[in-house]
């Protein structure tokens, strides 16, 4: 069983002349405990594939499935307790009135949880916060720190899929190499699946087992990260990623 | 506890407790406000009367209601007439005084009313979206079209001419506004990666409207009430004008303005006295309104 399964899907925004085909035809599949990446420019679609699967797009069609569990129109609560999502921008993911505590604490009760003050205080140690910072506002951490609230947020429901969408893209580099840490020590630790759309293929190349490159909507080509590494693609375009990537750090 | 290590727990860096964590963000509002002079002047005026309202009896140096033709029209200061006597001899201190009590009553009851209809209709609008919102809007349109004055002849044909039935008809003219202002910022909120977030974890329209869109829609509309404070009570003065409000011998600073006018010209204070207490407290209102519109901003509370 597959941990994220997509086939032929599509999405659009807009209608009449102002339609946009923001995902053509996408295919693909995610083996559990595997790390897919989906790689491209801006506005090639790949965030919006995330999107779609986390139901926050409603416009789309084609066949999805996570876990074994097609999905339709709405998600299911089991859905929201299984696949989880880190977002971009920690500046804009954590509710500016909201403590820490208040974040946590109110995911936990929505999925059910008993013990929650026990838990909020192990999920912050298992992101390397301290518990000094339970009961700051998102204003008082810097981004690092905000984003590892965020991926607690994300742990906290105990999922098996997680989807990351460029969860480094808006931190500096030092900080992002311990998210990035963090995340692959969280994934070994408990056989976590997950979907992570970068632009930067040095992080894919990091985190990702098997990447997808897109361009304008379409899936252009899948390959493994050790061919990605090899340089070995088939398709132009993706030559072109790694060409202009291995430019840009020389 | 002594001063300074309550004011360490109050600025704790990692504060330890819900409780420390709330009080320390008061505490650094109440900061920010009291470094606005001018917001601080608004509070000093507005406690100032709020005292007044609360010891009215005792302040007041004689019966608001005692009439003594024999003393009427006298000019301030007049045998312990602080602010001398209106056309039928009353104090117009102590009617002021007891007035403050009706102005207070008069925005409590608009600061609890429209505000509150405002922000459930705005925000369901901005959230639900599609044929809600359009529904809503439209509805909300009918209201700001509807002349307020009409609407309170209406309500006092229906329910008696009273103060209450006057504020209820203010407040059910001056929702629409409130409800503008709380679809613009869902909108703006809605579709911001905290909300997707929170939906992520599967929480319903309920909790993500009334515990995440409106802590944040909440002071923009504080600001805007205070703003509006000083059109509230000139227009419940307005309506006691003409008759709809607060009825003859009942200290209304508005009504007292109206009945000094026929003698505006040979006895000024009799007009003039309760006016100036309307523009301080609406100027009061106002400059506080600005102080927390820095305190109170979203936009700036995360610098």
């Amino acid at each position: 069983m597959s941990a994220i399964g997509i086939r032929d899907l599509n999405v659009w925004f807009g209608e009449g002349a102002e339609l946009v085909r923001a995902v053509k035809s996408a295919s693909f599949s995610v083996a559990e405990g595997e790390s897919f990446g989906l790689v491209g420019e801006s506005g090639s679609g790949k965030s919006t594939v995330l999107r779609a699967i986390a139901g926050l797009v409603d416009s789309w069609n084609g066949d999805m499935s996570v876990l074994g569990e097609p999905l339709g129109r709405r998600r299911s609560a089991a859905f929201y307790k299984r696949v989880q999502m880190v977002f971009q921008d920690p500046y804009a993911s954590l509710h500016p009135r909201h403590t820490v505590d208040r974040v946590l604490g109110e995911v936990l009760k929505l999925h059910g949880f008993s013990d929650i003050d026990a838990r909020i205080d192990r999920l912050l140690s298992d992101v390397g916060l301290g518990t000094g910072f339970r009961f700051r506002y998102p204003h008082q951490l810097s981004g690092g720190q905000r984003q590892r609230v965020a991926i607690a947020r994300a742990l906290a429901p105990e999922p098996r899929v997680v989807l990351l969408d460029e969860p480094t893209s808006a931190l500096d580099v030092s900080v992002q190499a311990e998210i990035l840490n963090l995340l692959s020590d969280l994934r070994a630790e408990r056989g976590l699946t997950y979907l992570m759309v970068s632009h930067d293929l040095g992080v894919i190349g990091h985190m990702c087992d098997r990447i997808a490159v897109m361009q304008h909507g379409e899936i252009v080509e899948l390959l493994d990260v050790a061919k990605m590494r090899a340089l070995q693609a088939d398709h132009p375009y993706t030559k072109h990623l790694l060409d202009s990537s291995i430019r840009s750090i020389r | 506890m002594s001063d300074t290590s309550f004011r360490d727990w109050l600025t704790a860096d990692a504060p330890a407790s819900r409780a420390q964590a709330r009080a320390a963000a008061w505490y650094a509002g109440w900061l920010k406000l009291r470094g606005n002079t001018l917001a601080m002047v608004g509070l000093v005026v507005l406690i100032a009367l709020i005292l007044l309202a609360l010891f009215a009896p005792l302040l007041a140096t004689q019966d608001p209601f005692v009439q003594d033709l024999g003393a009427r029209l006298k000019a301030p200061g007049w045998e312990g007439h602080l602010f001398g006597t209106d056309s039928l001899g009353r104090d117009i201190w102590s009617r002021l005084v007891y007035g403050a009590r009706i102005s207070l009553y008069i925005v409590a009851l608009v600061a609890l009313v429209a505000p509150l209809l405002g922000l459930i209709i705005g925000t369901v609008a901005g959230y639900m979206g599609g044929i809600i919102d359009v529904a809503l809007m439209r509805f909300t349109d009918i209201f700001l079209a509807f002349p307020r004055l009409i609407l309170a002849l209406a309500f006092v044909a229906a329910l008696g001419a009273g103060i209450e039935n006057a504020v209820l008809a203010i407040s059910l003219t001056a929702w629409p506004p409130y409800a503008r202002i709380a679809r613009a910022e869902t909108l703006t909120i809605r579709n911001s990666d905290f909300i997707h977030a929170i939906k992520l974890q599967g929480a319903g329209p309920l909790r993500i409207i009334t515990r995440h869109v409106w802590p944040l829609c909440i002071s923009s509309l504080v600001i805007r009430v205070t703003l509006d404070m000083a059109g509230i009570i000139l227009t419940a003065a307005g309506l006691g004008f003409l008759g709809l409000g607060a009825q003859p011998p009942s200290p209304e600073w508005g009504a007292m303005v109206s009945e000094g006018r026929k003698y505006i010209l040979d006895y000024w204070w009799v007009a003039t006295i309760p006016g100036l207490a309307i523009f301080t407290i609406s100027l009061a209102f106002n400059l506080l309104g600005d102080g927390l519109r820095d305190v109170l901003d979203p936009k700036e509370a995360g610098k």
